[in-house]
């Protein structure tokens, strides 16, 4: 129940998000920076915890639906609390985590512990006061969002107007007002009218981060559709379609399964998406359909294990992939520009778009010290094992990272192993 | 012919399954290499975990490649060749034996760190004898599948559910010695488009379609509805219990 199956920075970096598959959401808070301590940021303590979702039985089916959290967005901070999603299979929460550090103290009537006082035993009034108290966090659930999805919801993505956002199941779409629980609107529904004609279901969606009406989905084809809810009530028309052409050469009957994309995410600026698939990343330009502009290989040395990794059922493995922060997009006035992806053997890669440098590194603790540099790991694909070298027989399929996240604004990055959420950031000097 | 305790054999280049057609041995193992995977992949269909909704999108993945490699055998002539003799007992095995080849490497990934490769290597080098009845028994394997698929949508559908995978799996190989592909298509198609239509009533959706359906629902009159409700294993007793409650309402 511990394994960590989503994680999100909120807008301002401050607040890390993560949630497991037994339903609990921990929320890290960032320490403030010690103006003394100018070459360490600050680190990330435990701010609150809390039960997000329980195990359902859904009677009609005879099925568990589990409380697993498959997703988790911020909403960008309005007052004094923090809102987030977040969503199992099947419902969506929205939650409000509020600190408490005060309460009022010298009430008339009632005693300290709450006790009401005899009212002829009052002689004196006075004015209660707010005295400050041990620091408190609450999380309480201000919205439930349910019985929309009759598929299991892979996406939430909260639109740029702030009021509104979408949840995608296996073949359908739905927008949400935030305020609005009992209504939703459907705006995409592949589901065909007879189930044996299914082969493709959506894997992904998002919302453009700058246009309120424009969205994406993924599908288990390796298509991303772009849809504009101003053409029509029902999005069944796409407005784009993204799809790179096969490369026949390498063509198997995994090509499919491969081809399969896990996530989508738009860059901040909206002008490009990155897509995940099962061995590489892709960065699309919105202006150009017909193929991405850049394709980094994740793990290519696993083209020829496929027929393995899918008898393990590796080959179903749901990678996310991130860009790094927005403030750090556009420095020294060029893009700066960096994707990370998570891989087998807790490796994660990371690929500078510019400099077309890409580098693998390795989460664990047994072999990185803590507050030292990580170092870069090299996987040796076939022939003789370089020293250093991992050869692709000896990667551990179990120690998969599938969720990373870059803070919006500094070079700090949250990796989740199975079990173990990593922190690393770059060094300052 | 894949006794357990065996030892496995490395192909050269295990993981390339295209292969080469290089030699005339490598074809047959090209072939031999397609059907495990084909039956890989339906027991993969039909060991779906029972207590809560497989996931859609790797179902969907699966049908689809088992939907190619069924393609590719048509179009092969592969298919044609094959002699409907009632080989029920090496098909079973068949099965039986990816599914131990599938447990294994499922329990190794649970929880040990055991390299993936080298557990798709199937000892057929040996046993070239046996690939004529190998090869004439994949008819009956492969008849399932597309019946299968919409066995696995209809994943909504109570029958793989509540551990009765097993009961699912008997009925596939009851079917194959049948060798009736009329009563398989029966079989599947009692699972039928009607639990959808409960769900997505019941579960608030609000679609035109739809509510064509629970109409007709609540009257109990389209005759694949209770076709399905009485084909309904005792185990669903449940949903009989609310229908009826429906109906009287």
């Amino acid at each position: 129940a511990d394994i960590i199956s989503t994680v999100e920075f909120n807008h301002s970096g401050e607040l890390l998000a993560t949630g497991d598959k037994g339903g609990r959401v921990v929320i890290f808070q960032q320490e403030q920076e010690n103006k003394t301590q100018s070459h360490t940021r600050g680190e990330y303590n435990v701010y609150s915890t809390f039960q997000s979702h329980e195990p359902e039985f859904d009677y009609l089916k005879s099925l568990e639906i589990e409380e697993k959290i498959n997703k988790i967005r911020w909403l960008p901070q309005k007052n004094a609390a923090q809102f987030l999603l977040s969503t199992n299979d099947k419902t969506i929460k929205l939650w409000k985590i509020s600190e408490r550090d005060k309460r009022p103290e010298g009430y008339n009537l009632k005693e300290e512990d709450g006790r009401y006082r005899d009212p002829t035993t009052v002689t004196t009034l006075r004015v209660p006061v707010f005295r400050p108290m041990d620091l408190m966090v609450e999380a309480s659930p201000r919205r439930i969002f349910a019985n929309a999805h009759t598929y299991h919801i892979n996406s939430i993505s909260i639109n740029s107007d702030y009021e509104t956002y979408l949840s995608a199941d296996d073949l359908r779409i739905n927008l949400w007002h935030l305020e609005i629980t009992d209504r939703s609107f459907n705006i995409v529904d592949i589901k065909p009218a007879n189930m044996e004609e299914l082969t493709e279901v959506i894997t992904a969606a998002e919302f453009h981060p700058n246009s309120c009406s424009t969205f994406v989905y993924s599908s288990s084809k390796g298509t991303i559709r772009l849809c504009d809810m101003r053409a029509s009530a029902l999005c069944d028309r796409h407005s784009k379609l993204f799809e790179e052409p096969e490369d026949p050469s390498n063509r198997s009957f995994f090509s499919e399964i491969i081809s399969s994309i896990s996530d989508v995410k738009f860059s901040h600026s909206g002008r490009y998406m990155m897509t995940r698939d099962y061995l590489s990343v892709k960065i699309w330009d919105l202006n150009m359909e017909n193929r991405p502009v850049e394709t980094y290989q994740v793990h290519e040395y696993l083209r020829s294990k496929l027929c393995s990794l899918y008898e393990n059922d590796c080959i179903f493995d749901k990678f996310e992939c991130c860009w790094n922060g927005s403030d750090r997009q556009v420095e020294f006035s060029a893009l700066y520009i960096v994707v990370m992806t998570g891989s087998y053997n807790n490796f994660f890669r990371m690929f500078d778009r510019n400099s077309k440098r890409d580098v693998t590194l390795e989460a664990s603790r047994e072999n990185n010290k803590p507050r030292t540099v990580l170092k870069p790991r090299k996987v040796c694909a076939s022939g003789k094992r370089k020293k250093d070298e991992i050869s692709v027989d000896s990667l551990d399929f179990n120690k998969k990272i599938l969720h990373t996240a870059w803070h919006p604004k500094e070079n700090i990055i949250a990796v989740a192993t199975t079990n173990n959420l990593y922190i690393f950031q770059d060094k300052l000097n | 012919m894949f006794v357990r305790g065996l030892k496995r054999k490395c192909f050269d280049g295990e993981e390339d399954i295209e292969g080469t057609l290089a030699g005339i041995k490598a074809i047959p193992s090209y072939n031999l290499q397609r059907q495990s995977l084909l039956d890989m992949s339906l027991v993969k269909l039909q060991l779906c975990h029972m207590l809560v909704e497989p996931n859609l999108c790797r179902s969907v993945l699966i049908a689809n490649t088992v939907r190619q490699i069924q393609e590719e055998m048509t179009q092969d002539g592969t298919w044609q060749m094959i002699n409907t003799q009632s080989t029920g007992q090496a098909s079973l095995d068949r099965l039986v034996s990816t599914d131990i080849l599938c447990r294994s490497s499922r329990d190794s990934a649970e929880g040990k760190h055991v390299p993936a490769y080298g557990t798709f290597n199937k000892d057929f080098e040996s046993d070239q004898a046996q690939d004529r009845t190998e090869t004439m028994s994949t008819a009956s394997s492969v008849q399932a599948p597309r019946n299968l698929q919409s066995n696995v949508w209809e994943m909504e559908n109570p029958q793989e559910n509540k551990g009765n995978f097993q009961k699912s799996l008997d009925q596939i190989f009851e079917t194959l010695e049948n060798k009736s592909p009329n009563s398989v298509e029966d079989l599947f198609s009692e699972v039928d488009n009607s639990y959808y239509d409960l769900d997505t009533m019941l579960t608030g959706m609000m679609s035109n379609t739809k509510m064509g359906h629970c109409d007709s629902l609540e009257t109990f009159s389209p005759p694949t509805n209770t076709a399905s409700n009485s084909n309904c294993k005792s185990d669903l007793s449940d949903l009989d219990h609310i229908v009826e409650i429906l109906v009287e309402s």
